[in-house]
């Protein structure tokens, strides 16, 4: 034990790693994780994708929110281990074949954001809602981004990027 | 954050959680859908030494209706029962699900979970409180049911064992005639409500024949405010009645000042939400659709 560390810091009991092989954006990743090892922590740490971010780290504002199976959750509020064997979509999986998802698209022409940082949450937010009902009233879309903080927007960007990410999704 | 080191153990079935978590001994827990118990982990609040993952055992989400009660595995996801027509059938419990916290959590959080944890503040056990619920548990001794009513003690208390664990909620279906309502007041989506009300009742005409009225966050559990409860019995509820029932309610609030606001400010909230449940639920038992779910600030 180095000298002056805290014995907390070593009290730590040893603990095994455990295999995991999880599906992100359609590509498996095999990894050996620390159960402790947050979701988020995965996607950023073992995968290199750092388009998932940590907002609060708290389960409040939704920044770290990706698809695990088609349903959107806080990655910081659950475990690697425990998506083992499921299918994880993050923002670097909504473009396909170098062309902007339309609802990546829809948040460029809308203004649906200034500084970014919540973005990928909230259009990951936005593709629950979409694939459920692709013509959302104002109400339902304020339900569904209602896990989803934006400190720039003041939201009526959002409201509309979404709505016209619906009109287009329809009409493609 | 991280939380503390664990280890980490996957059930295949429910009786194998249980005698899991018995050899582990107390330094475990179950993990259910860890909506609370994951924040709880990573502020180092709760240390578990083991951590027995409930999420992979197959058939224990489920929403089925037999014998005149709806059956919830323990399971079942908030987002689940928010999206189920079953559910439909008790209005009170659609409300419930569909306005707890947000869509992520929804789809994450589940109802045996809610109800284990026993949080003053957490929605389930105050909806399900003015239905006829029973608790289905599977401990080391076998299965045993117990009514909702005495299944939490105090806050963050059931009479659980340590290594015993729900399966599933049984709800009685209301007799005919019969609307409810919950509402919760919130400052936003994901946090905790500073107040909420449940009603559930049973109209004869334009009399109430049966009242149901359940208050949370305004106490260490659910609180039944009985005397607004027999405010309402055999009176046709008129503002005058649905005034007085809401001033007992308040009297039966014992809410604590936190960062929710003051103790007064709760129980002027009760009055409100009480006032606003008893309307939605009687126009329900009328038969009419009143959308009314959680309101936010």
């Amino acid at each position: 034990m180095p000298e002056g560390m805290p014995e907390t810091a070593t009290a730590a009991v040893k603990i095994e790693k455990i295999a995991v092989n999880i599906g992100v954006n359609g590509k498996p990743y095999a990894r050996q994780v620390e159960p402790r090892m947050l979701l988020v922590e995965f996607l950023r740490e073992a995968c290199d994708l750092t388009g998932t971010h940590v907002g609060c780290d708290t389960t409040y504002c939704g920044a770290c929110t990706v698809l695990m199976n088609g349903l959107a959750v806080k990655s910081c509020t659950m475990f690697a281990v425990q998506a083992d064997g499921s299918e994880i979509t993050t923002v670097e999986g909504l473009e396909k074949d170098g062309k902007l998802h339309p609802i990546q698209q829809a948040f460029g022409d809308s203004h649906g954001l200034q500084c970014g940082y919540c973005t990928p949450g909230l259009m990951l937010s936005a593709h629950q809602l979409l694939s459920e009902n692709p013509e959302p009233s104002e109400e339902e879309i304020r339900k569904a981004i209602a896990g989803n903080t934006c400190r720039c927007t003041g939201y009526m960007n959002i409201f509309k990027a979404i709505e016209l990410a619906g009109r287009n999704m329809k009409g493609a | 954050m991280y939380p503390r080191s664990f280890h980490y153990h996957r059930a295949g079935s429910l009786k194998e959680a249980v005698s899991m978590l018995g050899q582990l001994g107390d330094g475990g827990k179950f993990l259910a859908g860890g909506q609370s118990l994951i924040p709880l982990l990573k502020l180092r609040f709760a240390n578990p030494e083991h951590l027995v993952d409930l999420n992979f055992i197959p058939s224990t989400s489920f929403i089925k209706e037999e014998s005149g009660a709806l059956r919830f595995g323990a399971m079942t996801r908030h987002a689940e029962i928010e999206h189920s027509a079953l559910a439909r059938k008790i209005p009170v419990l659609h409300d419930c699900a569909a306005g707890i916290a947000d869509v992520q959590v929804r789809n994450r959080g589940t109802i045996g979970g809610s109800l284990a944890e026993a949080d003053p503040s957490g929605d389930w056990a105050n909806a399900l409180i003015t239905l006829e619920s029973t608790v289905h548990c599977l401990g080391s001794d076998g299965p045993r049911t117990i009514p909702l009513r005495d299944f939490i003690t105090d806050a963050y208390t059931t009479v659980l064992a340590p290594n015993e664990l729900v399966t599933e909620i049984e709800v009685k279906i209301p007799p005919g005639g019969s609307g409810g309502a919950y509402l919760a007041f919130k400052r936003s989506a994901p946090v905790y409500p500073s107040a909420s009300a449940a009603v559930q009742l049973t109209m004869a005409g334009d009399a109430c024949q049966d009242a149901a009225i359940a208050l949370g966050c305004v106490g260490l559990t659910a609180i039944r405010a009985t005397e607004a409860e027999t405010a309402l019995r055999g009176k046709s509820l008129d503002d005058k009645t649905i005034a007085t029932a809401a001033e007992a309610a308040r009297a039966a609030a014992d809410p604590q000042p936190d960062m929710r606001g003051s103790a007064d400010y709760k129980r002027q909230l009760v009055v409100a939400l009480v006032k606003r449940a008893i309307q939605i639920a009687a126009r329900r038992a009328r038969g009419e659709q009143v959308e009314g779910t959680h309101l936010y600030a």
